[in-house]
């Protein structure tokens, strides 16, 4: 156990380091949630709904957070696979999911970067309110909601070792779960059939507990919510990782060569 | 358990399926390694040559459980490398050549910290472990630094320093010093000489012949995925010592008249190697009667410069055999 920890530990403080020193990641990661956050201000403006700045806000950062998870998490395979280091971390001995489960969470944990940005922008140009009516539940909803998408991140992660260019994917994702989980606007102005698809993804139920806590509603519920779709994250993750490194040691999708 | 058979290949055969054409893609076969078997004793140096291509890279990627055999058998320490992949991966390292394979915004340092928690290298003998190895691939004091500034010969050392910090039984390296400068890759052959000094058996890929000659204990030469030639390197040169090498300068050879010279009696290969403005014609032949005057035959109307003999080196004894594998 004391092992297991120490991978994930190492790998966390390893991936936040090299991220860290990406000069694309951190340009991305800087300036993308405060356009965000200053298109979600306007539209609120503009729309004569100026005391639901910090609803915009918490969404616009929490398109932030998907985004960093979304791109990271895919990006972090097909990076290491033109580095040359898939093959270095499939053929170590620890399970392939334990060795790529802390790239995925330093992604997200990079994220909330892009919350704590979009909030700290909001009140200094916007002048957004920073009053938290459970501050304590905020910070749990928050931690819960991206500890669930590093895990979602890391099943997104393990369809990259198959297939070298499963990036067309990632970009075709970011929007429509932007949209699907309401990180800007109900999902009740969706199609009904659509609402299904909202439950199955954690950034509708992470929303929701971080805008429950922060503007007053039912955390405990949306919470939950998250932290079960991560565990079903992270059991379908152990098994495409097992499944998905066979087919590519069958065929030979772990190099460039 | 000295001299037992640590790595063990049985009839090998690796396909690789691709497609071919854009708009109607058909599947194509690519049969990378064919049915190889060979072993590997333990302390042994054991180096597979052969030309690019010949299916080098592809078998050491199954033994270290990289690829999976379509089918054949290998066992490296008596596991078996598709049922007990895990159990090989915690006991093998291994080593690839080229730039590639090291995470270049961290420093030389925390690459190694990296690979030894993923090995079960932790605490107070991780710490120990990664001075060992720096000071044995020499980049003590250089460490901290990041590796997308260190040169192609410092990433190589640190290639070998990551691939035995755990201390493997059993080593693969591929093409090690490939890239690497000559006084680099004196320094990278010394340390893989220093490996199997500390009782390491070493499998080694390359396709460079002094390396070959100057390291293993034995070699296999590869080509077209067979092996078409195994033993030591004086048995290998002996294969060929029986005949001779003769030695041409020409100016524009063509490629019937390298067809001519191929189809005299007794030659069994002809390479031609460019030399600026002329070309140098090795051609080996088996026996021990004059041949000079026969060659000269086959070059009417080509400029001929200087013309000798010598005897076989280990060079001609693989392209002997890889031509033979034409």
């Amino acid at each position: 156990m004391t092992a297991v920890l120490r991978i994930l530990w190492t790998g966390f403080v390893i991936n936040l380091k090299m991220l860290g020193t990406s000069s694309f990641f951190l340009l991305t990661a800087v300036v993308q949630p405060l356009i965000f956050a200053t298109v979600a201000f306007y539209m609120f403006r503009a729309g004569g709904r100026s005391g639901t700045l910090l609803y915009a806000a918490l969404g616009a950062g929490m398109m932030g957070v998907w985004s960093t998870t979304l791109f990271g998490s895919g990006g972090v395979i097909q990076w290491q696979r033109w580095q040359g280091t898939l093959e270095l971390g499939v053929g170590a001995p620890p399970p392939m999911l334990l060795v790529y489960l802390p790239s995925t969470l330093a992604n997200a944990f990079t994220g909330m970067y892009a919350l704590a940005a979009t909030l700290i922008w909001g009140r200094l140009l916007f002048g957004v309110p920073l009053h938290f009516v459970h501050p304590l539940l905020f910070v749990a909803a928050l931690a819960a909601t991206v500890v669930a998408l590093g895990l979602m991140g890391l099943v997104l992660a393990s369809t990259f070792i198959l297939y070298r260019y499963a990036n067309a994917m990632s970009n075709l994702l970011e929007y429509p779960v932007w949209v699907a989980s309401g990180l800007v606007f109900s999902t009740t102005l969706l199609p009904h059939w659509t609402r299904p698809i909202s439950w199955a993804l954690p950034p509708y139920w992470g929303i929701l507990a971080v805008r429950h806590a922060a503007l007053g509603g039912e955390v405990w519920g949306p919470l939950g919510m998250v932290l079960a779709l991560g565990v079903v994250a992270l059991l379908i993750a152990t098994v495409t990782f097992r499944l998905f490194e066979h087919l590519a040691r069958a065929r030979a999708t772990l190099s460039l060569t | 358990m000295a001299g037992a058979d640590v790595i063990e290949v049985r009839e090998l055969t690796r396909r690789y399926r691709t497609t071919t054409g854009v708009l109607r893609r058909r599947p194509l076969e690519v049969e990378a390694v064919r049915g190889i078997s060979f072993a590997v004793e333990q302390g042994e140096l054991f180096g597979l040559l052969g030309p690019n291509g010949a299916g080098k890279t592809t078998t050491i990627k199954m033994l270290i459980t990289l690829l999976l055999p379509t089918s054949g058998e290998a066992r490296v320490l008596g596991l078996d490398v598709v049922e007990q992949a895990s159990e090989v991966r915690k006991r093998i390292g291994y080593v690839f050549g080229g730039d590639r394979g090291l995470y270049e915004r961290l420093s030389g340092r925390d690459n190694l910290r990296y690979f030894a928690e993923l090995y079960g290298v932790s605490g107070k003998a991780q710490r120990r472990r990664i001075e060992e190895v720096l000071e044995l691939v020499g980049l003590r004091g250089r460490e901290q630094e990041r590796v997308e500034g260190y040169s192609r010969g410092m990433r190589q050392r640190l290639h070998i320093a990551r691939g035995i910090l755990h201390d493997p039984e059993v080593v693969f390296l591929d093409e090690p010093t490939i890239g690497v400068d000559p006084v680099g890759a004196r320094e990278l052959r010394q340390t893989i000489g220093d490996l199997v000094g500390a009782g390491k058996t070493v499998l080694l890929t390359t396709h460079y012949m002094f390396e070959a000659d100057a390291l293993c204990d034995r070699i296999a030469v590869i080509a077209k995925g067979r092996i078409v030639g195994e033993g030591t390197p004086a048995a290998l040169k002996a294969g060929v010592a029986a005949g001779t090498v003769t030695e041409i300068e020409v100016f524009g050879i063509d490629d019937g008249a390298v067809a001519r010279l191929r189809a005299v009696p007794t030659v069994t290969a002809v390479t031609v190697e460019a030399r600026e403005q002329k070309q140098l014609l090795i051609v080996q032949s088996t026996g021990e009667q004059e041949l000079t005057a026969a060659l000269l035959a086959q070059l009417d109307g080509i400029g001929v410069g200087r013309v000798g003999s010598r005897e076989p080196t280990l060079e001609d004894a693989y392209v002997a055999l890889v031509e033979g594998a034409e």
